[in-house]
């Protein structure tokens, strides 16, 4: 087959709905997009878990201290499933590494925002993980196979996640005055950048039709906000929360919130590592894997010498 | 397809039963020094809410897959081969449990 008839078998497959898998033919750019994309979400997963973990020895009870214990160990599930993704398209797992440890890659902007009370565990679960949700669904159809079975096992863990930031919530929020207050205070730092985590308005995002043609993106970032603003609103409600936002307002006529503008200064600053945590996100990860290194290398070590002690005893028998 | 970087362990293939009775499936991969780790690992990452009760680990650079491009041909003696089903079968109305 020429490279023409191997696009049109390929345009074919993504027009019939048909899955991709990793030994199929498959243009350059489907790829590249498919590896930034599902790397830069591994590397969300990862990064996401240390927010969380600044808060595990400081978890008000034993049960708190399980749930978010589970629900970091998840989200290490969640970057290991993606980056296995990635690798069946060609790249090595170290090299997803390097372009995070060197910056070159980015991950979600919202974990370069500091978790300085308990109750950013509530908000970050809630609304956090609530958005990755709204994200993540539509990606369990997402036309590759290995991304598309990453994130079934990925949103079907998901919805504990997000039960039990809501739980901490309206504990926090029908608890005592300074315990409200708390929960709203969480609220107002968290509502916007979980708004941002949907990226840039449709308008500057030049890159969604492609992709949602190749459907590796099935709705826009403008539809996937709306949505989750018309859901967290009313989740607000029940918590006896304020939606920090003087311009939120029904729209009977569209049937969603109107809501006010978003500062999408801050979203780039955030971006190109300006945030209030990029710089020690990013230390604090390399610091990982660096004191990792001597774990690495005993255990190759060691299964080497399994081995070569095993291929000695064959020999001898 | 994946070029085995030196010090990376290497890559393998999970496969679980999800309960007695049922075959193994392919779960997803992952990264461990050797076959023992690879199953300690796939149970933290592919069981921690007991999806399985058997674990089967190959190093994924031992499986063999057959081409996709060459799907046609290999699956050409089937083609016209719909004798092999029941349904080609016309048998008088008044033939009951066949
Ligand atoms: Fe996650
Ligand atoms: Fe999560």
């Amino acid at each position: 087959m020429s490279v023409q008839s191997f696009q049109e078998h390929f345009d074919s497959l993504i027009d019939r709905e048909v899955t991709i898998e990793p030994k199929d033919w498959m243009p350059n750019d489907y790829r590249k997009t498919l590896i930034r994309q599902i790397s830069q979400h591994a590397h969300s997963e990862i990064i996401g878990m240390l927010p969380e973990g600044n808060w595990i020895t400081r978890a008000p009870s034993l049960r708190r201290k399980s749930v978010l214990l589970a629900k970091i160990q998840d989200e290490a599930g969640h970057g290991l499933y993606l980056y296995s993704a990635a690798e069946t398209l060609g790249v090595t797992r170290d090299s997803l590494y390097d372009q995070l440890h060197s910056g070159k890659a980015k991950y979600s902007s919202i974990f370069n925002y500091p978790t300085i009370t308990w109750a950013d565990m509530g908000a970050i679960g809630w609304l956090v993980d609530g958005a990755a949700i709204m994200n993540q669904v539509p990606l369990c159809r997402t036309s590759y196979g290995p991304y598309a079975r990453a994130m079934v096992r990925v949103c079907k863990e998901e919805s504990f996640h997000q039960r039990q930031g809501f739980e901490i919530m309206l504990t926090l929020s029908k608890g005592t005055d300074v315990q409200h207050k708390m929960a709203q205070d969480a609220f107002n730092r968290w509502w916007w950048p979980s708004l941002m985590m949907f990226g840039p308005p449709d308008a500057e995002s030049p890159h969604t039709e492609q992709s949602v043609r190749w459907r590796i993106k099935r709705m826009t970032n403008d539809e996937l906000r709306q949505k989750f603003i018309d859901v967290t609103v009313e989740q607000a409600k029940v918590l006896g929360l304020e939606v920090p936002d003087k311009d939120l307002k029904w729209n009977e006529e569209r049937g969603h919130y109107d809501f006010g503008p978003i500062n999408w200064d801050e979203f780039w600053n955030v971006v190109k590592g300006n945030g209030p945590c990029n710089k020690q996100r990013l230390e604090t990860r390399k610091k990982a894997w660096e004191n990792g290194q001597w774990v690495r290398d005993a255990a190759m070590a060691h299964a080497e010498k399994r081995k070569a002690r095993k291929a000695e005893a064959a020999k001898a028998a | 397809m994946t070029q085995q970087n030196k010090n990376e362990w290497p890559l393998w293939e999970v496969f679980i039963r999800s309960k007695a009775g049922l075959d193994h499936k392919h779960a997803g991969s992952l990264h461990a020094a050797d076959a023992q780790m690879a199953i300690e690992n796939a149970r933290d990452v592919y069981t921690r809410r007991m999806e399985g009760v058997s674990i089967w680990v190959v190093e994924s650079k031992n499986i063999i897959a057959s081409d996709p491009g060459e799907a046609d041909s290999l699956y050409e003696p089937a083609n016209d081969k719909i004798y092999r089903h029941p349904t080609f079968y016309n048998l008088p109305d008044e033939v009951k449990y066949m």
